[in-house]
């Protein structure tokens, strides 16, 4: 049910019983479809999104293009597993375009991410270069605006 | 010796101060208040709307538009007309773009009033109605729906005060206090009561698109109704741009020139910036619109929900974002419930006799709010409604 994923990809802390009224369905076929999609992992995850330059940690973001030969057989697959497997890279995706992979690196220090490439990344057999580009701000991650400075405007009562 | 007051006229005088106002400057005062006071939606004007209001700037759109608006948006609107409803208009002459429905509403009744003319105005209703009607000299008379009707308004009710000087019926369906929606066939009930009694219809259809049951009826798409009706619609509420101020007319020409004569004089034309805005949100607006009215929907639910677990009497509103509980079961008026509710657990809402006599004994509810926001209005109402009943 497209309108249950929708509400839960935006806030997946409203309880059985709000979204069973919200979408005029009895509770007991909500909490169902809900354990179906996370048993069938339609559900991947339930995350939360954190501002981590206000909670005042280090961390720097790397972005990286990575140009490979794909393997008879198993084409991008086992060399993008190779590289997701690493809990450094948060997001790792197969592009069209000037470069196959795009890898998502997240490390304590510039130093910390330039080494995971120059030691990790890059000598994978199969990997024949890589571009990295450092974040240097953040605006909006998973369709949520970080910093919205837009407040409700609006008078407290009107006609 | 006269006073300045004493010169104010005396037509202005008259007519009762909105009851909203009186209530907001007391909800003003007090911090921490979660509002279900709100008579717009809390959703910011989409973004390709505003976007392209800016480019319209950068473009050097700031000077006058043709008195009726630009030719361009009245081509859109004719054409949305059409497409949503099957009856049509000549945007040359038959539309007319205005500073919102307020003013459309201001023109309608000064273009085809005179003194003493009556207009048949069904309550609850829109604040401004019965202020329009007899600022342009006529005299409203209202028709109280009750909740037992789901405030529709029904000919018999009509019937009893139709009289030889009754010119007009102004109707407002989705309804803003009371969320209530008219049927087609209750509509054509209505349509054949004007035609018999030969009255104009002024229909104020700015909720249209806020319709969750069913599909909206166009009262000027009903047989032989489209030159017999003064359609008003406009911007505010689906695509949330309230403060642009801009909405529309649509009749045939004698009574779109008669506004326009008087749009001319008095406001030259609609704001060029909303116009360029809004030829955006009728081209590009509909998916974002609808995304709108599936949240609208959603909460409409939990607010219904929520007052049923409270033991308030309800009726189920099927349009725009209200809702309109009675709350006679506690015994107090509806402007004590609300004050009462307001000191007690900082909830405000507007007591429904701001709408009219036969609002009091309800209260109206806006759920253009956060679900966390509603959610919380809700647990404090029902903690303050517990001491009554
Ligand atoms: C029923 C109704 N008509 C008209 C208006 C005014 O709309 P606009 O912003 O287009 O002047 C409102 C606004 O609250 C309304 O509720």
């Amino acid at each position: 049910m497209r309108e249950l994923l929708e509400l839960l990809e935006k806030d997946h802390t409203l309880t059985v019983a709000q979204l069973a009224v919200m979408l005029d369905k009895p509770q007991e076929e909500i909490a169902a479809l809900i354990k179906q999609y996370e048993t069938d992992k339609t559900i991947v995850k339930y995350q939360t999104i954190v501002n981590w330059e206000k909670a005042g940690a280090d961390r720097v973001t790397a972005i990286i293009e990575v140009r490979i030969t794909p393997q008879r057989e198993v084409g991008f697959d086992a060399i993008a597993e190779r590289i997701y497997r690493f809990p450094e890279v948060r997001s790792l995706y197969l592009m069209s375009g000037a470069y196959d992979l795009l890898v998502i690196v997240e490390a304590k220090t510039l130093k910390d991410a330039a080494q995971f490439v120059s030691t990790k990344l890059s000598t994978i057999e199969g990997v024949i270069g890589t571009t990295t580009h450092f974040m240097l701000k953040q605006y909006k991650e998973a369709g949520v605006i970080l910093e919205d400075e837009e407040e409700d405007r609006r008078l407290v009562v009107s006609p | 010796m006269t006073t300045w007051a004493d010169r104010v006229s005396p037509t202005v005088k008259a007519i009762p101060p909105s009851g909203i106002r009186r209530f907001f400057d007391i909800v003003a005062e007090t911090k921490g208040v979660v509002s279900l006071g709100v008579g717009e939606p809390d959703f910011v004007t989409p973004w390709h709307i505003r976007e392209s209001c800016v480019y319209g700037l950068q473009q050097g759109y700031t000077a006058y538009t043709s008195n009726y608006g630009l030719l361009e948006l009245r081509e859109e609107i004719v054409k949305n007309c059409v497409a949503s409803y099957g009856v049509t208009y000549d945007p040359r002459k038959e539309a007319l773009v205005t500073v919102g429905v307020s003013e459309a509403l201001d023109l309608a009744m000064r273009a085809i009033l005179s003194p003493g003319d009556e207009v048949l105005v069904p309550e609850p209703c829109y604040v401004s109605y019965k202020a329009c009607v007899a600022l342009a000299g006529g005299v409203p008379v209202t028709v109280p729906t009750k909740m037992a009707d789901c405030f529709r308004v029904t000919v018999a009710q009509l019937e009893e005060l139709v009289t030889p000087r009754t010119k007009a019926l102004l109707i407002g369906y989705p309804n803003n206090p009371t969320g209530a929606i008219m049927s087609k066939a209750e509509l054509e009930a209505i349509a054949a009561f004007a035609l018999k009694h030969d009255l104009i219809v002024i229909s104020d259809e700015i909720y249209a698109s806020l319709t969750y049951d069913g599909t909206h009826t166009c009262f000027a798409a009903l047989p032989g109704m489209r030159d017999r009706t003064i359609l008003l619609n406009g911007f505010s509420k689906a695509y949330a741009m309230t403060g642009w101020r801009i909405g529309y007319a649509l009749s045939n020409a004698d009574f779109i020139g008669a506004m326009t004569k008087i749009h001319q004089y008095t406001m030259l034309c609609a704001p060029i910036t909303a116009q360029v805005a809004a030829i955006e949100a009728l081209r590009h607006g509909q998916c974002n619109m609808l995304r709108m009215v599936e949240e609208y929907n959603r909460r409409r639910r939990l607010m219904v929900d929520g007052f049923k677990t409270i033991g308030l009497d309800c009726f189920e509103p099927k349009g725009a974002f209200y809702i309109f509980p009675s709350i006679k079961q506690t015994g107090l008026s509806s402007l004590a419930f609300a004050e009462e509710l307001l000191k007690a657990e900082k909830v405000a809402l507007v007591p429904g006799d701001a709408f009219g006599e036969s609002g009091e004994g309800f209260v109206r509810c806006s759920y253009a709010s956060s679900t966390a926001n509603l959610t919380e209005a809700l647990t404090r109402i029902n903690r303050f409604v517990k001491k009554y009943i």
